[in-house]
C-alpha cells in the first residue's frame, strides 16, 4: 500500500468544493432563459378527475404554461413502468397498473401530480398551481395492505383485482412443511416493518431544456443512475431517442435509494420545455418529497421457525404482505422479492425455506428500495427470530447463533444465494468483545441501582451486494443488465481520466477510484479525475444502489486498468529494448525488473500519443475501456451488538452502546468505509427507535409530512459507534471486495430491538419504538 | 417590492426584491451564492445557515428585507482567501461530510457553537447543540469529531494571538 493506494485513509478530494459552498447541485444549475414549475398534486388519496380548469391560472402573472395529462397523452407520452417482471406462483405475470406521469382519469395517492404550471418565478408558479381547479369526485382510499386486500376493499387499479399484485413464492414448500412436522420446537412470529421516508438532504429537482435547432433534450437530475434515466425515458416513455437526449446528474444530495428511479417530475419538465418553449426546472419542496419520493419498507410478516431439539434449525417459514403503494416504482416488484427473500436463510445453515410474498397495492406513495431494500426486512426478521427463540429456549442469543452459522464456503442456501465467502464468528467474537460482552451483567445491575433499564442485543446479519450478474437477475426477470463500465482515458502528459457509470452522491467515488488508479499505474492522486453523471461524456453505465460501486463499478476500472497497463509495458519494453514480460510500475515509472533501466509513467503516455516510436502495428493513444459483468453477487456480513438504558418512568430509550463488526472483503479506503458504515446505523436507528410513515387509515392522507412530524435521527439521538472491520476477500471480483453502504441500515435496527426487548423482558413491541411505545410495553408486561 | 441593501462576504450588495423574498433565496438567486442550501421548508434542517451579524441564523426563516442593513457571511466567504476555516479544515481531516449538502449550513452552524463556547466543548454539548442540522448521511459521528478538533484547533490559535499580543506588549 502507498500513501495513496489501497488501504490508505486519504482524505477526499471531492471535500474541497462541498465545504467552500462550491458544489454544483440541479437546484443551481442556471440556463439562460430558464423558468420555474410547480405541479398541481391530488389533495386526496383516491378519486376521480371530474375536470381541469386551467384558465384562472393561465391568467395569473407571470405564468407561461399549464400543461395537463390529456396533452401529455396526446404527445405520445408513455407511462411509467416497473422494470422487474415478477411471476406469482400460479405462473401469471405481476399485475402492473397504469402509471400515467400527469394523472388523467383518476388520482390513487395524496400527491399524485396532474398538471404542471410553468412560470417566470417559483412563487408564480405556485400560486398559479393553486388557482388551477380540479373538481374531483372522493372515492374510498384504503392506506394498510391487511385492509387493501380485504374484500369489499376499494380497487385502485383495473389491472390488479383486489390490490393484488403478485402472490410470488421461494424455495420449496413441501420440504419445510416435512421439517415443520419433525420439528422439537416452534417459533411464531409476527413482525411489522415500518414504512419509511428516505429523506436524502437535498430534495429531488430537476431542469428540463429542449433546444429546438438541434431538436434535443438536457435533462439535469438528482439521480443516482442518470443513463438508466436516459434509457427508461427514451425507451419506455418516448421522451426522445437516445442520441437525443442527455442526462447529467451533477453533485447529488444523498439518494439511499430514492433518486434511482424515473419520477414523473423529470420527464414531465423536459416534455413542458418543448411545450412552452423555455428551460423548466422543478425543485421539489420538503413536503413534496415526504408525499411523493418513493417510500422504503413497509412489510407485514407472520413467521415460524423449526428446530430440532438440539436447537438446529430445520426449517423457516415465512409470509409477507409487501406495500408497494399507488403504483409501481421501477425496481419495486424487486425489493420485496429477490431483495428479500433469497437472504431468509441469513447466516444460518437452514435445510428447508418457504416464503411467500404478496405483493399489494394501496393509495399511498410508490414504495421500492431504500437503503439495504429487502435486506434490512429479512434481517430485521431472521435476527429477531433467533433472538427470541433463544430467549424461549433459554440459552445465550450468541450460542443459538453459533450453533447454526453456517462455516463451509461456499454455501448454497435454499433461496438461489450462494454464499462465497464469510467467517460469521470472526465478527461475532469481535462484536462481544469489543462490546464487553461478559461485563453486561454487572453494567446491567448497576444500572439498576439507578433505576434504569439496561438491555443488550444482537445482531449477525447478511446482506447481498455487487448487484448483479446480468444473465442471473435476466432469468429472474429483470429488464436490464447490472453490469458496470469503465473508460481509462490516459492524456499525453500522463494525467489521468476515468470515466465511470457509477454514480457518487456522497460515496466518496472521486477519491476510492482515483486511489485504485493510484495503487495500479504508480501516478500521483492528484493526476488522476474521476468523470461521472453525465450521458454525454461517458459511455453507458448502470449507476449507484446496492452498494455495487465498489464490486461491479471497481472491478470495471480495474479491468480497463489491465488494458492500459499490458499496453503500457509494451510501449515502455519498447522504448527500453526489453521483454515487456520483465516491465513493472513503481514509483511513477515503468522499470526493468533487476536493473536500473526506467522512463517515467508520462514518457510513456507521451509516447503513445506522439506515435514516433511504438511498437511495430500499435496503434497510438492510452485509452481503454471495460464492460465489467460480476460473476456472483458478493455477500457482505457482520455482527452488530447494540446497549441499551431504558427510563421506566418515561420510557425513553438510550443507546450506551453500538458495536459494529463487518466483513467487507478487501477495502480500499478505511475512513470512508467507517463514513458509510455510520451513516447505515443512524438510518437502522433511526428505524428502530424513531421513524415511521404514517397515513391516516381512513383519508390516506401522510400525516408524517414534515421534519415537524417525522422524526428524523439527530445529533443528539445517537451515540459514537465503534466500528471494526475483519475481512474476508470476496473470490467472485477482482478486487475482492464487498461492498460497505447499506450494512449499517440491515445490520442495525433488530440489535436496537433485541436490547430494547431484553431490557424491558417483553417481546411485544413495535418499530418505531417510541418513548410511548416502549412505556407502553414496559407497563403491559408488568400487569401480566 | 422591497429594496434591500446588506453587506455579504465584506461585499456590499443591494437588489429589489418581492416582499416575500426569503434571505436564502436572495442569496442563492439574486446574488448567486448557490452554497447556501434549502432542504425543508419548516427550519428544521439548518442547511441554509448563514451568519448574520456574527450569529448563526437560518436563512430560511428571515426576509431578505429583514436582513436589510445586516452583515451577512456565507458559507463562500467563511475561508481567508485560500487559507480554510479550522472548521473547514476539520470537516474535510475528519470526513464529517459525504453528500455535501448540509455541510454547509452545519460548518456555519459549527462555527457559532464554537464561538459560544470559548473555553471548550464536550461530546454531549456538540450533539445537543446540533439540534437545528440534520445530516442523513454521516450519523453524525465525524460531524461531533469534526467540530471537537475545530474547537481545540480555535483555542490553540486563540491562546497563541493572546500569548502573541501579550509578548508584543511586554516588548
Amino acid at each position: 500500500m502507498g500513501i495513496e493506494g489501497i488501504g490508505a485513509r486519504v482524505a477526499r478530494k471531492e471535500d474541497k468544493r462541498f465545504i467552500t459552498g462550491a458544489g454544483r447541485y440541479v437546484d443551481d444549475m442556471v440556463v439562460p432563459g430558464m423558468k420555474h414549475a410547480a405541479f398541481v398534486r391530488s389533495p386526496y388519496a383516491h378519486a376521480q378527475i371530474r375536470k381541469i380548469d386551467v384558465k384562472a391560472a393561465q391568467a395569473m402573472p407571470g405564468v407561461i404554461a399549464v400543461l395537463t395529462g390529456k396533452e401529455l397523452k396526446a404527445d405520445g407520452i408513455g407511462n411509467l413502468i416497473c422494470g422487474w417482471m415478477i411471476h406469482s406462483k400460479d405462473g401469471s405475470p405481476m399485475k402492473m397498473g397504469a402509471w400515467s406521469p400527469l394523472a388523467v382519469d383518476k388520482v390513487r395517492y395524496v400527491g399524485d401530480a396532474v398538471a404542471i404550471v410553468v412560470a417566470d418565478t417559483k412563487g408564480q408558479a405556485r400560486d398559479a398551481a393553486e388557482a388551477v381547479e380540479v373538481t374531483y369526485k372522493e372515492l374510498k382510499a384504503v392506506a394498510d395492505v391487511t385492509e387493501a386486500v380485504r374484500k369489499g376493499a376499494p380497487q385502485i387499479h383495473p389491472e390488479a383485482e383486489g390490490n393484488l399484485i403478485f402472490d410470488w413464492e421461494i424455495g420449496n414448500a413441501k420440504e419445510t412443511e416435512a421439517a415443520f412436522k419433525k420439528a422439537a420446537h416452534v417459533v411464531k412470529m409476527d413482525v411489522i416493518n415500518n414504512r419509511l421516508v428516505p429523506n436524502a438532504m437535498e430534495p429531488r429537482a430537476a431542469l428540463g431544456h429542449y433546444d429546438k435547432a438541434e431538436d434535443h433534450y438536457t435533462c439535469w437530475t438528482t439521480s443516482q443512475n442518470p443513463h438508466v434515466a436516459r434509457l427508461v425515458m427514451s425507451a419506455f416513455y418516448n421522451v426522445a431517442p437516445e442520441n437525443k437526449l442527455r442526462v447529467i446528474a451533477p453533485d447529488v444530495g444523498g439518494g439511499f435509494g430514492s433518486k434511482i428511479y424515473i419520477y414523473p417530475e423529470e420527464l414531465v419538465c423536459l416534455w413542458a420545455s418543448k411545450k412552452s418553449g423555455v428551460p423548466v426546472k422543478w425543485v421539489a419542496d420538503r413536503s413534496e418529497s415526504f408525499l411523493c419520493d418513493a417510500h422504503g419498507r413497509d412489510h407485514v410478516t407472520h413467521a415460524e421457525m423449526a428446530f430440532d431439539e438440539n436447537h438446529k434449525i430445520l426449517g423457516f417459514k415465512v409470509e409477507t404482505m409487501a406495500n408497494l403503494g399507488a403504483y409501481m416504482s421501477l425496481f419495486s416488484s424487486a425489493t420485496p422479492t429477490y431483495l428479500y427473500a433469497t437472504l431468509l436463510s441469513g447466516q444460518y445453515d437452514i435445510p428447508a425455506i418457504h416464503g411467500n410474498v404478496k405483493a399489494i397495492y394501496t393509495n399511498t406513495a410508490p414504495v421500492d428500495a431504500y437503503r439495504g431494500a429487502g435486506r434490512p426486512e429479512a434481517a430485521f426478521l431472521v435476527e429477531r427470530m433467533m433472538e427470541v427463540s433463544a430467549r424461549q429456549f433459554g440459552i445465550s442469543p450468541a450460542e443459538l447463533r453459533r450453533k447454526n452459522f453456517i462455516t463451509s464456503f461456499p454455501h448454497q442456501t435454499p433461496v438461489i444465494m450462494n454464499y462465497d465467502a464469510g467467517d460469521f464468528a470472526a465478527s461475532l467474537d469481535a462484536a462481544m468483545k469489543e462490546a464487553d460482552y461478559a461485563g453486561f451483567a454487572k453494567r446491567k445491575a448497576e444500572a439498576a441501582k439507578r433505576g434504569k433499564l439496561r438491555g443488550i442485543g444482537m445482531s449477525c446479519y447478511i446482506e447481498a451486494c455487487g448487484i448483479a450478474p446480468s444473465a442471473a437477475v435476466g432469468s429472474l426477470g429483470a429488464g436490464v443488465g447490472l453490469w458496470e463500465s469503465a473508460e481509462v482515458r490516459v492524456n499525453a502528459v500522463g494525467t489521468i481520466e476515468v470515466l465511470t457509470g457509477s454514480h457518487s452522491h456522497g460515496q466518496g467515488h472521486e477519491t476510492t477510484f482515483a486511489q485504485l488508479v493510484a495503487e495500479r499505474l504508480s501516478v500521483p492522486l492528484d493526476s488522476i479525475s474521476i468523470v461521472h453523471g453525465d450521458t454525454d461524456k461517458v459511455q453507458m453505465g448502470m449507476g449507484t444502489y446496492g452498494s455495487r460501486s465498489g464490486a461491479v463499478g471497481m472491478s470495471a476500472i480495474s479491468k480497463a486498468l489491465d488494458k492500459v497497463e499490458a499496453k503500457a509495458k509494451k510501449i515502455a519494453a519498447h522504448l527500453m529494448e526489453a521483454d515487456e514480460g520483465d516491465i513493472v510500475i513503481e514509483n511513477g515509472a515503468l522499470k526493468v525488473a533487476g536493473t536500473d533501466k526506467s522512463v517515467p509513467w508520462f514518457q510513456v503516455a507521451l509516447a503513445a500519443y506522439t506515435a514516433h516510436n511504438l511498437p511495430g502495428g500499435m496503434e497510438p493513444g492510452l485509452k481503454e475501456t471495460a464492460f465489467y459483468d460480476p460473476s456472483n453477487f458478493t455477500f457482505p456480513a457482520g455482527c452488530y451488538i447494540c446497549e441499551v438504558e431504558i427510563d421506566p418512568d418515561t420510557g425513553v430509550t438510550e443507546i450506551v452502546q453500538f458495536v459494529a463488526a463487518d466483513d467487507f472483503g478487501n477495502i480500499i479506503n478505511p475512513m470512508i468505509v467507517e463514513g458509510q458504515v455510520h451513516g447505515g446505523i443512524a438510518q437502522g436507528i433511526g428505524q428502530a427507535l424513531l421513524e415511521g410513515a404514517h397515513y391516516d387509515p381512513d383519508s390516506g392522507q401522510l400525516l408524517t409530512a414534515s421534519y415537524m412530524d417525522y422524526t428524523m435521527p439527530r445529533a443528539a439521538d445517537l451515540p459514537s459507534f465503534k466500528v471494526s472491520t475483519s475481512n474476508t476477500p470476496s473470490p467472485s471480483n477482482p478486487l475482492g471486495m464487498k461492498g460497505c453502504g447499506e450494512a449499517g441500515a440491515i445490520g442495525s435496527p433488530p440489535a436496537v430491538i433485541n436490547a430494547i426487548t431484553d431490557a424491558i423482558g417483553t417481546e411485544d413491541l413495535t418499530m418505531p419504538a417510541t418513548p410511548q411505545k416502549v412505556w407502553a410495553a414496559i407497563r403491559s408486561a408488568t400487569k401480566h | 417590492m422591497s429594496e434591500v441593501s446588506l453587506v455579504v462576504n465584506g461585499r456590499r450588495v443591494s437588489g429589489v426584491v418581492e416582499d416575500r423574498t426569503l434571505l436564502v433565496h436572495f442569496l442563492r438567486e439574486h446574488l448567486g451564492l448557490t452554497g447556501t442550501h434549502v432542504g425543508c421548508d419548516t427550519s428544521q434542517c439548518g442547511a441554509c445557515v448563514v451568519h448574520v451579524d456574527g450569529k448563526a441564523v437560518k436563512s430560511c426563516t428571515m426576509l431578505a428585507a429583514q436582513a436589510s442593513g445586516s452583515t451577512v457571511v456565507t458559507i463562500e466567504g467563511l475561508a481567508d482567501g485560500a487559507d480554510l476555516h479550522p472548521v473547514q479544515a476539520a470537516f474535510r481531516e475528519n470526513h464529517a461530510l459525504q453528500c455535501g449538502f448540509c455541510t454547509p449550513g452545519m460548518i456555519m452552524a459549527s462555527v457559532d457553537i464554537i464561538n459560544r463556547h470559548p473555553d471548550g466543548l464536550d461530546e454531549a454539548t456538540v450533539r445537543e447543540e446540533l439540534e437545528g442540522n440534520i445530516c442523513r448521511c454521516t450519523g453524525y459521528h465525524n460531524i461531533v469529531k469534526a467540530v471537537l478538533a475545530a474547537s481545540k484547533a480555535m483555542n490553540k490559535s486563540k491562546a497563541k494571538g493572546k500569548s502573541a499580543s501579550r509578548a508584543k506588549q511586554a516588548a
